[in-house]
């Protein structure tokens, strides 16, 4: 039995106040609270219908009117821009929350039963592993047929083997502290031990993976809609407004930069954030820098 | 002197209890031959040095060890005459903290450190009794004032980090008497606290076992924990039990030449003596033990049968029992 009682989590408001003595988490969140705004009251801070076409204002370049240009059917940029952050947020999100829970789920069952479970888990996710992200993405993708609904499904199905394995790891560490026989001496049965004991002290490295992989996971979308296997039109996705953008790419440059710079940005935002949490959990690096 | 009555039925009885483990492919006895009662309202210390198998002789009992690296190799674990052997494993997580708990050498990793200790208390009280959680949240309180916690009301909602391990350990022993069980294991449970914690650790675990007539068998290699809280004392050595008395008898006159040695090595105030001894050698691995006596090696007694047969546990008085032959014959020419 460990003689040393090391917290297996921070404290929540330590965490706080490293988070905030982190300059890059402050551009991070404040990027991202503003793609949030722009998502959450998109009707209000649009300035154009998104869906409103209009043939006389055909790939107009960037105006004060238009701040952004128009498209090809003559629809205005910055709003379908707007737009869009709702379904990449959404898709990002929803995605990376569902292969998070199923997971870190099999990932914790894999480490806390070991033995033919364990290899039975991990084998799946070698073999999710295997494929490139992108290639995996679109063959469920296709598989399912283009929806909202589809797409989500798809991209948690690529993202969920690295919960796996970043739940795997500390459940085999913590099954065996002394909490945890303790919790076995008092009768408490394994699913108890797994959800009531073990998820909660690891549950901060599968949310520091979570807004890692959100990334990741709206650029799986913007890849995905940009093959034409994602959200079907005429909804705007970051993804499918470059696509759509991409045959005028070389005399309407503000229909694939400005999407792009959008998926950039976002992508950054969430990086840092993520960055920036991992460092101020773990207690080990913090104490390094400090 | 309070000898226990012999006529009173134990309510925890090991009956041979062989314990094996597995090492490079072979199963290899840890714990052999394993006997011994715990009556209700009595304290049955297990005495012996590292590796001796008394951590195991407990974990046997609750049926705890590592399914892939031990065994139950025979022998009958007996509460209140129900063979816990036998029980299939979801009526063994039953009686687990129900019928009977168990207290950790640890304090300091032995709670959840995102669980408030009340909580944890509570979840103990949740898993075996069909109560609401503002019942459950009622009674934690009440065991936590048991154990005497001080401001118990208030600190139930603090979290582990927050208290000291003293204040832990007593937490643990709530957890642990939460649901009333009638056997308590306890695995050192002072080994890890400064004395004068120990010394009040000790204390509330020998009120308890009065208050509620439990039955406790209480693990130490420390001499001087087994004076101050036991009824009765089963000396361990190399997974077996060489000497078994009442603790007057055990530290008056011992029989064993191991149980001796183990007083000789205990620093005392009431001696004179400037020199500690200590036991040349050490306790066999279990996968390299002797033919006979497994004490042989090491002992001043050794003649050449006790490296040839083992040798059984003989009664020498009404409670005491030993596991040599020539003391017993000793004993034998002067009776």
């Amino acid at each position: 039995m460990s003689a040393v009682a090391t917290p297996a989590v921070a404290k929540p408001n330590s965490v706080w106040q490293a988070l905030r003595k982190n300059r890059m988490s402050w551009i991070g969140i404040g990027l991202l609270l503003l793609i949030v705004i722009a998502a959450v009251f998109a009707p209000l801070l649009a300035p154009f219908d998104p869906f409103q076409q209009n043939i006389a204002f055909r790939l107009e370049p960037p105006s004060a009117e238009f701040w952004l240009g128009t498209d090809s059917y003559g629809r205005d940029v910055l709003s379908r821009l707007i737009y869009g952050s709702r379904v990449s947020l959404l898709v990002g999100f929803v995605a990376i929350l569902i292969a998070m829970c199923i997971g870190s789920a099999l990932g914790i069952l894999a480490g806390y039963v070991g033995g033919m479970v364990d290899q039975i888990i991990m084998g799946l996710v070698d073999v999710l592993l295997s494929f490139p992200t992108l290639l995996l993405g679109i063959m469920v993708a296709a598989m399912l047929g283009a929806s909202l609904e589809n797409l989500i499904v798809a991209i948690a199905i690529t993202e969920i083997a690295p919960f796996i394995r970043v739940a795997r790891a500390p459940t085999i560490a913590l099954k065996q502290r002394d909490f945890v026989e303790a919790g076995r001496a008092l009768g408490f049965g394994p699913i108890r031990l797994m959800g009531v004991h073990i998820l909660p002290n690891m549950i901060s490295d599968v949310v520091v993976l979570g807004s890692l992989w959100m990334a990741s996971a709206i650029r799986t979308e913007a890849s995905l809609s940009f093959v034409g296997l994602g959200v079907p039109p005429p909804i705007a996705t970051w993804g499918s407004m470059i696509r759509e953008g991409f045959e005028h790419i070389l005399d309407a440059w503000w229909l694939t930069v400005f999407p792009s710079l959008a998926i950039l940005i976002t992508v950054l935002a969430l990086n840092l954030l993520g960055d920036a949490l991992r460092d101020a959990i773990d207690p080990k690096l913090r104490s390094e820098r400090a | 002197m309070n000898f226990p009555l012999v006529s009173k039925p134990p309510v925890l009885e090991l009956r041979d209890l062989r314990t094996e483990f597995r090492i490079g492919g072979a199963w290899h006895a840890a714990v052999r031959e394993v006997s011994l009662q715990v009556s209700a309202n009595e304290t049955l210390a297990v005495v012996g040095e590292s590796g001796s198998g008394k951590s195991v002789t407990a974990l046997s009992v609750l049926r705890l060890l590592p399914q892939s690296a031990a065994r139950h190799g025979g022998g009958q674990v007996l509460l209140d005459g129900v063979d816990l052997a036998a029980l299939s494993e979801k009526q063994m997580t039953k009686l687990r903290g129900e019928a009977i708990a168990m207290i950790f050498q640890e304090p300091m990793t032995s709670l959840n450190p995102t669980m408030t200790v009340g909580d944890q208390i509570a979840e103990a009280i949740q898993q075996h009794r069909n109560v609401t959680k503002k019942e459950a949240r009622r009674l934690a309180l009440e065991v936590l004032e048991e154990v005497k916690i001080p401001a118990a009301a208030k600190r139930y909602d603090d979290y582990p980090h927050q208290f000291s391990g003293g204040m832990r350990q007593r937490v643990m022993i709530a957890m642990a008497l939460a649901c009333k069980p009638r056997v308590l294991l306890a695995d050192e449970p002072t080994t890890a606290l400064d004395v004068t914690i120990q010394a009040q650790i000790l204390s509330l675990l020998s009120e308890l076992k009065t208050a509620h007539g439990m039955g406790v068998m209480f693990i130490t290699h420390n001499l001087g924990v087994v004076a101050q809280i036991a009824d009765r004392v089963a000396v361990m050595y190399a997974g077996e039990v060489v000497e078994t008395a009442d603790v007057h008898t055990l530290f008056a006159r011992p029989m064993h030449p191991y149980t001796e040695a183990l007083l000789r090595a205990m620093p005392r105030v009431d001696g004179n003596s400037a020199e500690l001894e200590s036991i040349p050698g050490g306790v066999p691995a279990i996968n390299a033990l002797p033919k006979g006596c497994a004490f042989a090696p090491r002992c001043r007694l050794k003649e050449a049968r006790c490296e040839i047969d083992r040798p059984k546990l003989a009664r020498v008085g009404a409670t005491h029992q030993v596991r040599c032959v020539v003391r017993v014959e000793q004993h034998g020419d002067m009776a």
